[in-house]
């Protein structure tokens, strides 16, 4: 086993030596530009193009057509968001959303209220899922769109998708699901589910990153969206910009992989997942899983262990990569607002540790990160005034800290 | 972020950990921070009353590895001197001491704090004045 172990496939996941195979030849043999129409290197990259665009599709119910490539799913999520609140614009101003989607979308969400759109963040319950009634009494005459993740990043939470779809296609509103976690894990499928536009990222499915897809549905009912970027006009208008034919075609790749792997494999990581899981949990008190244990991506554990703070942790686990909070905000000293927005308490939020078991992880490694943690949590809990007062019996809430 | 050698080497090897009979006479307990801020640390020194000199100090904290830092340190500095010496201690000097970065000066800040708070409830107790928590305000 080889260390530092790497358990942090929410954040990015290794590229599969099979992606990377197949991307090769696009840098130095079949350099073409995708657009060009008038020899072979344009014709031959436009084909690698097309064939990555049909893997896309399969993976999650969709047609070629229906596939934009982008950046990456910041990209995607602006470009669907923004798109459609300006293309829409006649119809209505409203977009409804949540409290735990990530900066992408909330951040996207915010610029468009300094501009008029009204946004509505729907709470998530203690679970980490919308409450569907809450969802369906936020939609009024002028909500044109409803964008709510597939599946969280940190807590892996998986939202109900089809009944959401289902409402939001009785009362004519469109659906956007930021789909990076759960594509090529579960199954997605944007007619089943009802999704009308989807983004989609390759690093956080073993492909590379700098490449990424956007979905968006052409009939029943055809989406329109307005461009971000002005250009030549590529990808039917909705994003200019030259093809990045290496990383398309290893976006590609890495679909057709998960589509036909993913049975096997989500077996797989559930089962090295909950080993991981009961590892920690029958041997440390006070430990408690944050989000729906039930509807939850396979290869996702988030774990409080009370009285620890996450750093310190992190600390003591330091040849084991994983996070405290997401990535994306673990810069900060602030706890994580997708674990706030659940109710834990900011002293809970701050003694979370993610992990993301990818297709590379080993049993052993498993198993070495769980005695590992285990280890570090009861050396901190030694450490720790609070873990002693909690118990003496001291009710930890009814104390008067000095807040600083 | 990288930790500099000397608060890897108390994160390791904290001094001082534990706890002393806080309901003794010649015991002072500060505890300052609050969970929901992410650090709560705990020290505690215990004063010779004939001569004023700490002879022994203990914590306990709950933070990043920079505040677990800090107040090994300051349980390390405490000892040996008498309670006037150890409120000369500042947080610049643990700063200085352990090498820790903008982010994370707010975790010598709190070191201070817990000294002060320590000495305060010695003091407090020896003036005979009744104290109704443990907890110190600062």
């Amino acid at each position: 086993m080889k260390l530092p172990i790497y358990m942090d496939n929410h954040a990015t996941t290794r590229m599969d030596p099979r992606v990377f195979e197949v991307m090769k030849p696009y840098f130095l043999e079949i350099f073409g530009n995708a657009a060009s129409r008038n020899h072979s290197f344009g014709w031959e990259a436009e084909e690698a193009v097309e064939k990555a665009r049909k893997q896309i599709a399969d993976l999650i119910g969709a047609t070629p057509k229906e596939i934009v490539f982008t950046s990456g799913a910041t990209e995607s999520n602006n470009l669907a968001i923004k798109g459609i609140a300006q293309m829409y614009a006649e119809r209505g101003n409203h977009i409804i959303t949540q409290a735990t989607e990530h900066k992408a979308v909330l951040d996207t969400c915010k610029r468009l209220e300094k501009e008029g759109v009204r946004v509505t963040y729907l709470p998530v319950q203690t679970n980490g899922l919308i409450d569907l009634d809450q969802l369906r009494d936020a939609i009024t005459d002028k909500t044109i769109l409803i964008s709510i993740m597939y599946a969280n990043n940190e807590i892996g939470v998986v939202q109900p998708m089809a009944e959401i779809g289902k409402i939001a296609k009785e009362k004519g509103v469109l659906v956007h699901s930021d789909a990076v976690q759960a594509v090529g894990k579960i199954p997605v499928n944007v007619t089943k589910d009802g999704i009308d536009v989807l983004s989609l990222t390759a690093h956080k499915l073993y492909g590379p990153k700098g490449v990424g897809a956007l979905y968006v549905r052409r009939r029943n009912p055809r989406v329109q969206i307005t461009a971000q970027m002005d250009g030549g006009g590529h990808e039917r208008g909705m994003r200019s910009g030259t093809l990045n034919v290496p990383g398309i075609a290893g976006l590609g790749a890495a679909c057709e992989i998960a589509n036909r792997e993913m049975a096997e494999e989500s077996k797989r990581l559930r089962f090295l997942r909950d080993k991981l899981k009961d590892r920690l949990m029958n041997d440390l008190d006070e430990t408690y899983i944050n989000g729906s244990w039930e509807h939850r991506l396979p290869h996702n554990l988030n774990i409080s262990f009370a009285y620890v703070e996450g750093e310190s942790l992190l600390m003591g686990i330091n040849d084991i990569a994983v996070s405290s909070g997401s990535a994306c905000t673990s810069a900060t000293l602030e706890p994580s607002y997708v674990l706030k927005a659940l109710g834990a308490g900011d002293d809970l939020a701050h003694s979370s540790i993610r992990f993301g078991i990818g297709r590379f992880n080993t049993e052993d490694e498993v198993d070495y990160v769980g005695n590992k943690v285990a280890e570090v949590v009861k050396k901190l809990r030694e450490l720790s005034p609070l873990y002693e007062m909690a118990k003496e019996g001291v009710d930890l809430s009814k104390v008067s800290w000095t807040a600083h | 972020m990288a930790y500099s050698d000397k608060v890897l080497d108390h994160y390791n090897n904290p001094r001082n950990v534990g706890s002393l009979d806080k309901s003794s006479p010649y015991v002072g307990t500060g505890m300052v921070g609050a969970p929901e801020c992410g650090d709560v640390m705990k020290l505690q020194v215990k004063v010779n009353p004939e001569t004023g000199v700490i002879e022994d100090a203990k914590f306990k904290t709950f933070g990043c590895g920079s505040a677990i830092a800090s107040s090994s340190l300051a349980t390390e500095w405490l000892k040996g001197k008498t309670v006037d010496e150890a409120l000369d201690i500042k947080n610049t000097d643990i700063v200085n001491e352990l090498a820790l970065p903008p982010v994370k000066i707010h975790c010598s800040v709190l070191a201070e704090d817990a000294i002060k708070a320590a000495i305060g409830d010695y003091k407090s107790k020896q003036a005979g004045v009744p104290k109704a928590e443990a907890v110190a305000v600062h």
